[in-house]
């Protein structure tokens, strides 16, 4: 039997510990303060800027990178957080590709950016190196606020009620806050705990309770909570995953793209993963490139990631695209998945061709068939059932305004929300303006 | 290839460009290093009295003005003149010019504002065979407290006596090196010009604290807590620079006397400019102490390629071409009128001139949909600020109106004759038309 990287079938080993290592190590390593500064010297200071028009929570960048430029990474810091209480995570995980780096001017004359998410994280990291934290809270309202879900909505929402004097506890179904930052994202994203370390950060702000293991549904419902809370902001996120509906999905070696990732993420040794030596993943966005790119630095020969449309409709930007191509990921267009097949555990995938001409996918008939040992679904995920009363748009919880669902004192934001963009940025955004939104009707 | 042989006071050097008194023309190994290099002359740092040399402070001697990505905009120095023996200096001097027939070799001096100290200096500095001397009544800082430098400089009736007695004790040229420290130079350059002076050289450095450390409270560079101020120079002097040598050339009662432009010369265009507006050579220093001595090739090519394209044969062909349009603001043609153009296909979209001339000047920039910018002709001076801040080159220009055209601002037809503020009817003081 071969062993190492050509070992069959779903096992550790492939590769030496040292190699995965550093094969996780920092996707963009942090810019030194000469780097910083050879960078930010690039921003032009442009008025009515259009990478804040680009960006979800509307950071002044022009003015952060000023402060930089200007030697003071901290006030560029506060420049962030006052917009963005995740801008260090968000340096790090926006796809600021399709963002304000999409946006920058500096690409109509050079084709390149300004640097605007490594700047981001350059100045947040100084501030938090000191563990500072920049904000204060106001003088206490006696109003209590429940947030159910410790991802980057609740975690956002939590934290600006906070700073505005209220209590609020925080309700996690999970056994640690940080949601998706903490249970998925790519590790080579987010290194050395970053996501733990800035929740302890964030709650420096004081007034907010986490209690983990809390799970809406679970002994813990909404009525409950607006008995014993002022309001009520929900940050579920999405718990339910797709099914792909083919035979075979049921064999050993099949599982959702999300829940590796998350042992992954939490994973004291990564060497002690076990990962096949052809893996397929089924899908087209973040969590299917970062379960494969993961996958591939795990020691996994063959890595296929398998999308039912044309690369132009793909969620992944193309610099995701390119980034898991040059990690030696395969990618593969206008296919989807019919069968699954083995005898006792996965041996491969069967595919059929697409045609998306029309705008549906429409099957062609012709089908190719992977050798596979494991795959991976990231076909998008669900609301695993909505809190009693709040009314449902398209499978997710419908709001109107600053995020105010169907009922009364119930506040919703993040992936659970209908028009959400999956975004650590976009749920933050919508944290912070229900925050904004249940202050004043508090206050009111 | 244009020939950039430079004949300056009888003086030869193959080309214009010469290395200013300075820390890089300090000794022998320095000079014979930049003559390597293409340097077409040097001015050896300031060579003092016979005697125990001057000291330098041992702390930091140069502070700085950095631009973006740290580039030196500006640098200013607290040292004082050659700290070396008189003798070594002299001795390396000869021995250089002898091995370097074909470059200039000027000695800049200093001494005791007494005849006798010149005296005894001049006949020394002759037998090195140098082509002649630059006398430093510039320098801002140390010496001027004993004297000496900017001292003499800012005070005509010595420049003037000094010159005289140079020219009475020494037979090749006098170049006076002139401080930019005063309020008017044409008087120090007339002074210079009745002592007999062949030349005058400047700007020498411009005095200056570039910066305060805000955590010891000390100015840059600090010596054990405290600065002095020092001299200026880099590019930031230059238009400083160009505007005294402008105001030699054209002043009648120095008009013709040979300059050395220094101020900033950190290209070709820079040289080319100030040899335009009168200059016969150009002295540089802090291009070679930020780069090195290797930046006079680029000048060199740079300004032999642009005479070329020109179609000039030698550097006379240009020097003072462009004192004839240095005037005075009353001669400016106010009949003269432009708007601001900007090319859409240029336009990067960043909003500068927008912000600079909403908030700043006219509010002549129209911001549109999509970031579009336009000019609003009925509102724009020419002011030349959307150009001046526009970070892409050509993106906006100053386009001027035809005469019989209506300027949308005043509704007024642009006129085709000449007529400036000496003849505007809005001058208490115009003379009428005849």
């Amino acid at each position: 039997m071969p062993d190492g990287v050509h070992a069959p079938g779903i096992t550790t080993g492939r590769l030496p510990k040292e190699q995965i290592e550093a094969n996780f190590g920092d996707l963009h390593p942090p810019l030194s303060p000469h780097e910083a500064a050879v960078a930010a010297d690039r921003c032009y200071f442009c008025h009515d800027a259009p990478c804040v028009a680009a960006c979800p929570t509307e950071i002044d960048i022009p003015l952060f990178i000023r402060q930089i430029q200007a030697g003071n990474p901290k006030g560029a810091a506060r420049t962030i957080l006052s917009q963005n209480i995740l801008g260090g995570m968000c340096a790090r995980v926006c796809p600021t590709e399709t963002l304000c780096e999409a946006d920058c001017v500096r690409n109509t004359a050079e084709e390149r950016p300004v640097e605007i998410g490594r700047l981001q994280r350059f100045a947040t990291d100084t501030l938090m190196a000191g563990n500072e934290h920049p904000f204060t809270r106001a003088a206490p309202t006696g109003r209590r606020v429940a947030v159910v879900g410790a991802g980057p909505a609740g975690l956002a929402c939590a934290h600006r009620l906070a700073m505005h004097g209220h209590d609020v506890t925080i309700f996690e179904a999970r056994d640690k806050p940080g949601g998706l930052n903490e249970f998925g994202i790519a590790a080579y994203k987010t290194v050395d705990g970053f996501a733990a370390r800035e929740v302890d950060w964030l709650l420096q702000i004081g007034g907010i309770t986490v209690r983990t293991g809390q799970r809406l549904g679970d002994g813990l419902t909404l009525e409950a909570l607006l008995g014993s809370h002022d309001a009520v902001f929900l940050g579920v996120g999405l718990g339910g995953v797709h099914a792909l509906g083919i035979p075979g999905e049921d064999l050993p070696g099949v599982r959702d793209a999300v829940d590796f990732i998350a042992d992954l993420r939490q994973a004291r040794d990564l060497s002690a993963l076990p990962v096949g030596r052809d893996v397929v993943v089924i899908g087209g966005g973040m969590t299917a490139v970062d379960a494969a790119v993961q996958s591939k630095l795990l020691g996994a020969e063959n890595v296929t990631i398998a999308y039912r449309r044309g690369r132009e409709e793909m969620p992944a930007s193309r610099y995701e695209q390119d980034l898991a191509a040059s990690k030696g990921v395969r990618l593969m267009f206008n296919v989807r998945p019919t069968r699954i097949l083995g005898d006792g555990a996965v041996q491969g995938v069967e595919l059929e061709y697409t045609d998306t001409s029309g705008g549906r996918v429409e099957g062609t008939g012709e089908h190719v068939t992977l050798v596979a040992d494991q795959v991976l679904k990231a076909i998008g995920q669900t609301l695993d059932g909505a809190p009693e009363g709040v009314e449902v748009t398209g499978g997710k919880i419908a709001v109107t305004g600053a995020g105010r669902t169907s009922r009364d004192r119930v506040w919703a934001g993040g992936d659970c929300v209908a028009g959400g963009e999956d975004l650590t940025v976009t749920a933050v955004t919508q944290g912070r303006d229900a925050a904004e939104d249940i202050h004043a009707s508090l206050t009111a | 290839m244009a020939d950039l042989t430079t004949e300056f006071l009888g003086i030869r050097s193959p080309n214009p460009f010469w290395l200013a008194s300075a820390p890089p023309t300090d000794k022998e190994y320095n000079v014979r290093r930049a003559f390597e290099a293409g340097w077409g002359g040097v001015v050896w740092k300031t060579l003092g009295e016979e005697g125990p040399p001057v000291v330098n402070v041992n702390g930091p001697r140069y502070g700085v003005i950095h631009g973006p990505d740290r580039r030196v905009l500006g640098l200013n120095n607290i040292e004082l003149i050659t700290d070396r023996p008189l003798e070594m200096n002299l001795e390396e001097i000869a021995r250089v010019k002898a091995d370097y027939p074909d470059r200039a070799v000027i000695v800049s001096l200093m001494v005791p504002c007494e005849e006798q100290a010149w005296k005894r200096i001049l006949p020394r500095v002759a037998e090195t065979g140098a082509d002649g001397i630059e006398l430093n009544f510039g320098c801002p800082h140390g010496m001027s407290e004993r004297g000496m430098g900017s001292a003499v400089g800012q005070v005509p009736e010595y420049i003037e006596m000094v010159t005289r007695w140079c020219k009475e004790n020494y037979d090749r040229p006098v170049i006076v090196k002139l401080t930019p420290n005063i309020t008017d130079i044409r008087y120090p350059a007339r002074a210079a010009k009745n002592g007999g002076a062949d030349a005058v050289s400047l700007i020498n450095t411009v005095s200056s604290i570039t910066s305060v450390n805000l955590d010891t409270f000390s100015p840059e560079p600090s010596i054990d807590g405290k600065g002095s101020h020092g001299g200026y120079c880099g590019p930031a002097v230059k238009p400083i620079a160009l505007n005294m040598v402008a105001e030699i050339a054209r002043d009648p009662e120095t008009a013709g006397l040979p300059i050395s432009g220094i101020g900033g010369v950190t290209t070709w265009r820079d040289a080319a400019e100030f040899m335009a507006l009168g200059a016969g050579t150009v002295q540089v220093c802090t291009a070679a102490m930020t780069y090195g001595f290797k930046v006079v090739q680029e000048m060199v090519s740079g300004l032999s390629d642009w005479m070329d394209a020109k179609g000039y044969a030698s550097v006379s062909d240009f020097v003072g071409r462009a004192v004839p349009n240095v005037t005075d603001w009353q001669y400016l043609n106010l009949n003269y009128v432009a708007k601001a153009r900007i090319d859409q296909d240029k336009c990067i979209k960043c909003g500068r001139c927008y912000a600079a001339c909403e908030d700043t000047s006219h509010q002549a920039i129209l911001m549109k949909e999509d970031r579009v910018f336009e000019v609003d002709d009925s509102e724009c001076v020419a002011c030349n600020l959307c150009v001046d801040v526009c970070p892409v080159e050509g993106c906006i220009d100053m386009v001027r109106l035809q005469p019989g055209e209506v300027d949308p601002r005043t509704g007024r037809v642009v006129e085709a004759e000449y007529g400036n503020w000496t003849t505007h009817p809005n001058n208490p003081m115009a003379r009428a038309a005849e």
